[in-house]
């Protein structure tokens, strides 16, 4: 028998045969596809019985109620809360998102310690015991040495009660320096304040409004309470309410606005003078409220508008042609509960006070004040007494030394917090150096304009602990870190929602219980000052910030810790006859305070317009989340490639605009402003005016994760900041600028 | 070229079997060993391979606890107020009457004390998972449909023990879903998961039943 080449072919055939007759193809061909289509590194819910947590979702100042649905300890899904004031069901994109932020590879998981070079990502881990004692020996010899005046602490807390634990150990350790993150919510308050004489939030009584004009808000990308505005605007579409936007760019509530209206960008006060000059002129305004109400009207408003702001000079500024004024005019002030609103795009930027002044004069022209559809004053809540903090003497002296940034000075009398001055201060180590800062829920480093200098500035200061809970651009460049939970883990207070119009507080609970060793950060205040000891401890009667929360919300805690809210319902603003505590107890259009100033005088962006004859303006989208919290994944994924491809930003520029700097789309260009340049990619736009080019707010972080980092250009580095010159917060709305082929 | 070659091997197979060694048998026998050898490759060892072997944690037994309980299969595999299905017990439920040792039962000893005692959710390995990329709802089939238990689980509740888990080596997933039956033939409705067998039933049903899944035929119907 001879064994050769064929037999073992012959061989392999039957094994072939044999193989196909058996059910060995088939059932793998199945198995696999079964194990492609279920790869076993794909995350998948935890199956099992669903519980749900009510929450309070503080990824912006929204203020949505959420349902978060839960496996066990697993939260698997957030929704948003049906019976909530607010949000009532409804959710945005982010927070539908923010379990990526719970489980996301970029949170930090344990204290850190820097040891390698700056920003150079060498860390190790400490316990929370070692890294308190770290922190309170450095704070400890600041003090020693006996400037505690040099340690600052910028904080973007979303809970009313951290932040007062915050003021409350700054003033303890004697540091006049305690700053907060401002919008465009600040700069209504200090509208309020001067016109108004109260200390109040803007309420909008959007759903009841009957004509609404934005000059510039971005009522559908992200202003305000974003998922409330999103469904007032729904009601208004039902109802036939007009919506007429007021921007330079076609942004989405301009492309979903009744009338876009496009203007020379930074003019928008002119043109609500403009508009004040028909109502006035046609006497179409409401003549109980300013007779009875207002004060000067005649001897100072009345005349301020009809010498200065004709539709014909107004419209040669704005560009806004006189015919389109006269018609906006008297719609506006013909409508049924007519609103104006102002803070631009998301009001991320306080803006300028001119602008908030106009439009609230405005309103006030034609009665939308504490009335049905109108802007509300929502006066703020009383807050629980707690025992005065008794400063020893190195606290007393720390705590006269004058602020940084020049909050409450003569120059800026209404403003408590001035952080874009801070930075300038910073920058210039002027009139004294920081020592110490410390870092809550806030990321200068990205958010702050003019992000390169503050950068630098932040690298000159000798120790920074930042109280993150993502390796975030700031945190990225700390000495140390303590890490605090996310939102979902926390449980803490938040004010009310951005803009709603009754008193509400909500309450953040912890949806799981935290999975990495993070503390929140109440309590890890409340650590610090007891390894302080002394006076800084006396002044912490708690021992744990959930404590505090017991003591300061009382009975309130119960009713909130079940429906995680409490709203007032039946609210009614105070009537025009007891609302306004001016100087004259009548609402101001020209306020007493700034008789001598110009409060109407329009903010010019930096740059000389020869070197750069172009106006770069930031937008804000409702995909990109540009503030402390950065972008999720799934957000990012929803970003259009004609605002970021691969890791360009792209510009929106006109044809007309792009012609004369001989670009084409899809071109590489170098944009310049006297602040900075970048790189960007060109997208011819009808939707922008010529003369104009924008890009968006958010992109271009240098931390967090792939999933973000190197994405796009951050355009604070490109922006200055400009101090409005009656409330001294940031008013730059845009910076000259000029491209050129790359 | 290759033309060449065919003609040069046809040659000499021709000058083989001319030299009459019955080579034809040989190939023949080659062919049957390949032929046998994979087949049981394919019907023996292969299944055999495919699958791990899995003991439930703590055995079971459904014939014993069936007795003592009012509402049958629904008594401890129940649905919840919202609707879901609750599936295999949860340590609470099984605390209500062993929070300590009851009868002689090793089983039930270790039961108790390494779970009840420990607090630590029993991990029953669930024959009848299907992959996550299906949807599937019991109240649908069970409070909608009528179904009982056994169209699909079989005759589970007259087992006095819980046999082995066979647990596929490159999906995962439990063997109950493709079925015993490594070629797929099944006797029983409840002898296989697989997605035609669903089929097969909405098919039959479709005058009956008039929901969506009955009806439409897109993917996403029943898949994720
Ligand atoms: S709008 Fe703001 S608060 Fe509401 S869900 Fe979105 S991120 Fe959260």
């Amino acid at each position: 028998m001879k064994i050769d080449r064929r037999c073992f072919l012959s061989l392999g055939v039957g094994a072939g045969a044999g193989i196909a007759l058996s059910p060995l193809p088939w059932k793998i061909t199945d198995d696999l596809s079964i194990w492609t289509q279920n790869w076993s590194w794909t995350p998948v819910p935890a199956t099992g019985e669903f519980t749900t947590v009510n929450t309070i979702c503080t990824l912006c100042p929204g203020g949505c109620g959420i349902s978060v649905k839960k496996v066990d300890n697993r939260a698997i899904k957030i929704e948003g809360m049906t019976d909530h004031p607010v949000n009532g069901g409804g959710i945005c994109s982010l927070g539908l998102s923010g379990l990526q932020l719970l489980y996301g590879p970029t949170r930090i998981k344990t204290p850190l310690k820097r040891t390698g070079e700056r920003g150079s990502g060498q860390w190790t881990a400490l316990s929370w015991d070692q890294a308190i004692a770290e922190v309170a020996e450095k704070l400890n010899a600041i003090r020693t040495s006996g400037s505690p005046q040099s340690v600052a602490c910028i904080s973007g807390a979303t809970s009313p009660t951290v932040s007062r634990l915050i003021d409350r150990f700054m003033a303890a350790y004697g540091s006049p320096n305690s700053l907060s993150v401002p919008t465009f919510i600040d700069s209504y308050r200090a509208a309020l304040q001067l016109m108004h004489g109260v200390a109040a939030n803007p309420g909008f009584d959007l759903e009841h409004a009957g004509y609404i004009l934005s000059f510039g808000s971005g009522l559908l990308d992200g202003w305000g309470s974003p998922v409330r505005t999103f469904k007032a605007n729904s009601g208004w579409k039902k109802s036939k309410v007009k919506l007429v936007q007021i921007e330079p760019r076609l942004s989405r509530t301009a492309a979903k606005a009744d009338v876009w209206i496009t203007i020379n960008p930074g003019t928008e006060s002119d043109l609500a003078m403009g508009i004040a000059h028909v109502i006035i002129k046609e006497s179409l305004f409401k003549a109980d409220f300013v007779q009875n109400y207002a004060s000067n009207f005649n001897e100072q408003f009345r005349k301020l508008i009809l010498d200065n702001f004709s539709p014909e000079t107004v419209s040669k500024t704005t560009g806004v042609d006189s015919a389109s004024i006269i018609m906006i005019a008297r719609e506006f002030a013909k409508a049924k509960n007519p609103l104006a609103v102002c803070g631009r795009g998301q009001g991320n930027i306080p803006g300028g006070m001119n602008e908030f002044l106009a439009v609230h004069a405005l309103n006030a022209l034609v009665g939308a004040i504490n009335r049905e559809g109108g802007i509300w004053a929502v006066a703020d809540m009383p807050v629980s007494d707690w025992p005065a903090v008794q400063q020893d003497s190195t606290a007393t002296t720390g705590s006269r030394r004058p602020r940084l940034d020049n909050a409450g000075t003569q120059a800026f009398p209404v403003a408590m917090s001035l952080l874009n001055q801070f930075s300038s201060a910073l920058i210039s180590g002027k009139p004294y150096p920081v020592q110490a800062l410390l870092m809550v829920e806030s990321n200068p480093v990205f958010t702050l304009a003019d992000s390169e200098s503050t950068r630098n500035a932040l690298n000159k200061i000798p120790f920074i602990v930042s109280f993150s809970s993502f390796m975030d651009d700031s945190a990225a460049l700390s000495d140390l870190i303590l890490p605090n939970h996310v939102y979902l883990e926390r449980m803490e207070d938040v004010a009310s929602a951005a803009g709603f119009n009754r008193p509400l507080i909500g309450l953040c609970q912890p949806v799981v219980t935290p999975g990495l060793d993070t503390r929140h950060v109440g309590d890890a205040v409340i650590l610090l000052a007891q390894a302080l000891g002394g006076a800084i401890a006396d002044a912490f009667p708690w021992d744990s910030f959930e404590n505090c929360l017991e003591e300061t919300l009382g009975d309130q805690l119960e009713t909130l810790k079940e429906k995680s809210f409490v709203v007032d319902e039946g609210f009614q603003p105070d009537s025009w006859a007891t609302a306004f505590h001016t100087p004259s107890q009548k609402f101001e259009f020209i306020p007493t305070a700034l008789a001598s100033k110009k409060p109407f005088a329009p903010i010019n962006p930096e740059g000389d317009a020869s070197a750069f004859p172009v106006i770069l303006l930031p937008y804000d989208t409702m995909r990109i989340s540009s503030g402390f919290i950065g972008n999720p994944p799934f957000l990012t994924k929803t970003i259009e490639d004609t605002v970021l491809k691969g890791t360009h930003s792209l510009i929106e520029i006109n044809p007309k605009t792009a012609q004369t700097f001989g670009l084409k789309e899809g071109n590489m260009a170098m944009l310049q402003t006297p602040k900075g340049q970048a790189p960007v990619q060109v997208h011819i736009d009808d939707g922008i005016m010529p003369g104009v080019i924008a890009l968006p707010r958010g992109l271009g972080h240098v931390a967090y994760d792939s999933y973000l980092a190197g994405k796009g250009v951050n355009i604070n580095r490109l922006i200055g900041s400009v101090p409005d010159p009656v409330s001294g917060l940031d008013a730059a709305w845009g910076i000259r600028a000029k491209l050129s082929k790359a | 070229m290759s033309t060449f070659n065919h003609a040069d091997s046809s040659v000499s197979d021709t000058e083989e079997t001319q030299s009459g060694e019955g080579s034809g048998g040989v190939v023949f026998l080659f062919f049957l060993i390949g032929l046998a050898a994979s087949l049981i490759v394919g019907w023996v060892v292969f299944p055999k391979l495919l699958y791990s072997q899995k003991h439930q944690p703590v055995d079971f037994n459904h014939v014993l606890h069936n007795e003592l309980v009012s509402e049958g299969c629904e008594s401890c595999h129940f649905f919840r107020e919202d609707g879901t299905f609750s599936g295999a017990p949860k340590l609470a439920q099984c605390i209500e009457c062993h929070e300590d040792v009851q009868g002689e039962s090793e089983e039930e000893r270790k039961f108790v004390e390494e779970y009840v005692k420990k607090e630590i959710e029993v991990p029953w390995l669930i024959y009848a998972r299907q992959p996550d990329c299906v949807f599937f709802s019991h109240a649908a089939h069970v409070k909608t449909g009528k179904m009982d238990c056994v169209t699909c689980h079989g005759e589970m509740g007259e087992s006095t023990t819980l046999r082995v888990y066979e647990s596929n080596r490159i999906t995962g997933y439990s063997r109950d879903i493709w079925g015993h039956n490594i070629a797929g033939f099944k006797r029983n409705t409840w002898d296989r998961m697989k997605m035609d067998d669903c089929a097969e039933c909405h098919q039959q049903k479709k005058e009956m039943l008039g929901s969506v899944q009955t009806q439409k035929e897109g993917c996403f119907v029943c898949h994720k």
